[in-house]
């Protein structure tokens, strides 16, 4: 169980953070929504222990976050990062093995490549193995960076898994084959928090959505709960039309025009 | 891909000893290589009995291999520390000069050159050699130190403050060094000079002898963080989420290096370009997992110098040429090449 209690951060008299509380079950999928500057990545980083929230605590597996080792939580955790920059020409198959490294000493052992061809085959990178990452396109390199952060908990019981924006380069079927996969490792019994940007993903694969505003958690709740005009209206500044999917019961949300005007 | 490996750490270890063999045959008094390999085994244990000119023996002994041995030490830090500072900075550009390393060395060797301390007049030769020497380490270790710590913020390390106030250290180590040359007479210039572009002509096996752990600890230690420093290319960040505890890392490894730089330039003055070069190629050979990179630098290092040290003995014998001279011939084309071909993609 992942438990954020009253969870503040602050950088000299700027509240980036204010006050956020919510647990989450092991089998959840919860993705966090707001507009740019909402303190959605922040809330992340206190979530993955990169930063110390400036007051509040962060519960994870009934112990103190703060207090876990790095190593303890590299076997605990996988954080899919909105921003990789890389530049040593290490080839694909090098970098999904690199998720095995809290698994092994010195040498990858027969499972850790099992489980890195696994992992490649699930996001689609499998031909790309022996390329170099610095030839890739922003896509293949999100994909192979997921994989890598999956191969790293792949076999941990209950782990945690964290995305910011693990969707952000890629076309649209990577972008529903990748919520698929960290839908199926939460009915595995994980626990995934996602930052996303697409209301209409959100919806489609949440168990739970959690909206803020000005770093602050307005709204928290099942989809069809919280995705109503007029929380999306306060929360994007944006008006809606909301519809249910007569297939799915899920509901989807087609914006309104935006009126601009540039003189 | 391993039998690949394994080949080429083999014939790096057998060109060595060759090159090793004939670069001790070479200069004023010329030895068959045959005759040099005898010696050498003898040293070794194993052979008992063997005949070798008398003179031939002496000139090895007290010239040519503390000189080969100097070299190979300097090379193998110089190869070794490039690729641990390379990986540090998360750039294939980084060279322990960048941080200010070289410049904090040579700035205080200038220092003590100019200023002729009154110390060093009472001290003998080999004396006042030491404490060029020790001088030059410390103001290697003492600027790593200050670059470190400004780049400390929140903590962490941040690289782009670090490789910035490594042009600082650079630039202000260069303006004081050059002050300096100013009010230096003829005699010291060309000792200044002779310092800045390097040159192993002072081996004796006191100068081996000292250095050595400088230089073995190091060569020996920066290998077992090849899966450290292959995790740190993903990212700082991204290290830590797997497991690694980046700032104890990172300071080991600027630790190693310094030491491992610092002492080099110590002993052989300011030899550029090594450090860029062999990562490099070695990257080029057996691709950028820092598992091999790392000891394989160590080897090539140690190759090149001695090469480059071979040529520089030999090419206007009897004069000698100062083998910064030749690094940097060669280093600085790879360097640019290097620099066009991933403009685009370098990214701090």
């Amino acid at each position: 169980m992942l438990v954020a209690d009253q969870l503040t951060y602050k950088v000299g008299k700027k509240v980036l953070v204010e006050d956020i509380s919510f647990s989450l079950q092991a089998g959840e999928l919860l993705v966090v929504l707001g507009a740019n500057g909402a303190g959605k990545s922040t809330l992340f980083h206190m979530l993955s222990g990169d930063k110390l929230p400036s007051g509040g605590v962060v519960t994870f597996s009934g112990k103190n976050l703060s207090t876990y080792t790095t190593a303890e939580l590299a076997l605990k955790r996988g954080v899919v990062n909105q921003q990789n920059l890389m530049n040593m020409a290490f080839t694909v198959l090098e970098i999904v093995l690199m998720g095995r490294y809290p698994h092994y000493a010195n040498s990858s052992a027969q499972t850790d490549l099992k489980i890195a061809n696994k992992v490649m085959e699930l996001t689609g990178v499998t031909q790309l193995a022996n390329r170099s990452y610095l030839s890739l396109s922003g896509g293949e390199q999100q994909r192979v960076q997921l994989s890598r952060v999956l191969a790293q908990i792949w076999d941990i019981e209950g782990a945690l898994l964290l995305m910011d924006e693990p969707v952000s380069n890629l076309d649209i079927l990577y972008q529903q084959q990748t919520l698929a996969i960290a839908r199926q490792l939460a009915e595995r019994g994980m626990m995934v928090v996602a930052i996303l940007h697409d209301i209409n993903l959100a919806s489609q694969y949440a168990d739970r959505i959690i909206m803020l505003k000005g770093g602050r958690k307005c709204f928290d709740g099942p989809p069809s709960k919280v995705l109503v005009a007029a929380n999306i209206n306060e929360v994007f500044d944006i008006h809606a039309d909301i519809f249910t999917n007569p297939l799915t019961q899920k509901c989807f949300f087609i914006p309104k025009d935006v009126t601009i005007h540039l003189d | 891909m391993v039998v690949r490996k394994s080949f080429f750490y083999i014939a790096l270890v057998v060109v060595l000893i060759v090159a090793c063999g004939f670069s001790m045959g070479l200069g004023a008094v010329k030895i068959p290589f045959g005759d040099v390999m005898l010696v050498l085994a003898h040293k070794i244990g194993l052979f008992k009995s063997y005949s070798v000119p008398a003179q031939f023996e002496g000139v090895l002994n007290i010239v040519r291999i503390p000189r080969v041995v100097l070299g190979l030490l300097v090379g193998a830090a110089l190869g070794i520390s490039g690729t641990g500072i390379q990986g540090i900075f998360r750039n294939p550009l980084a060279e322990p000069g960048l941080i200010g390393i070289s410049a904090g060395a040579s700035l205080m060797a200038v220092i003590i050159i100019v200023l002729e301390l009154s110390i060093m007049a009472g001290l003998s030769n080999l004396l006042g050699y030491y404490l060029l020497a020790f001088g030059a380490f410390a103001g290697a270790g003492l600027a790593a130190l200050i670059v470190y710590q400004i780049s400390k913020s929140d903590g962490r390390s941040n690289i782009a403050t670090m490789l910035l106030a490594g042009i600082a250290i650079n630039a202000l180590a260069g303006a004081l060094t050059g002050l300096l040359t100013y009010i230096a007479d003829d005699q010291q210039l060309r000792n200044i000079t002779f310092w800045m572009l390097g040159s192993l002509a002072g081996a004796t096996w006191e100068i081996v002898i000292t250095v050595a752990p400088f230089v073995l600890i190091p060569v020996l230690l920066l290998p077992g963080m090849g899966k450290a420093l292959n995790a740190f290319a993903l990212g700082e960040v991204q290290a830590s989420q797997l497991g690694l505890k980046v700032n104890v890392i990172k300071r080991n490894m600027v630790i190693l290096a310094t030491m491992g730089v610092g002492a080099s330039v110590a002993v052989s003055g300011v030899i550029g370009f090594i450090g860029l070069l062999v990562p490099h190629i070695i990257r080029l050979i057996l691709g950028v997992d820092n598992r091999h990179v790392l000891p394989a630098s160590a080897l090539f290092g140690a190759l090149m110098l001695t090469m480059a040290d071979m040529v520089c003995r030999t090419v206007v014998a009897p004069i000698e040429l100062p083998i910064g001279v030749i690094t940097a011939l060669l280093g600085t084309p790879v360097f640019l090449y290097i620099l066009i071909k991933d403009k685009r993609k370098l990214v701090l």
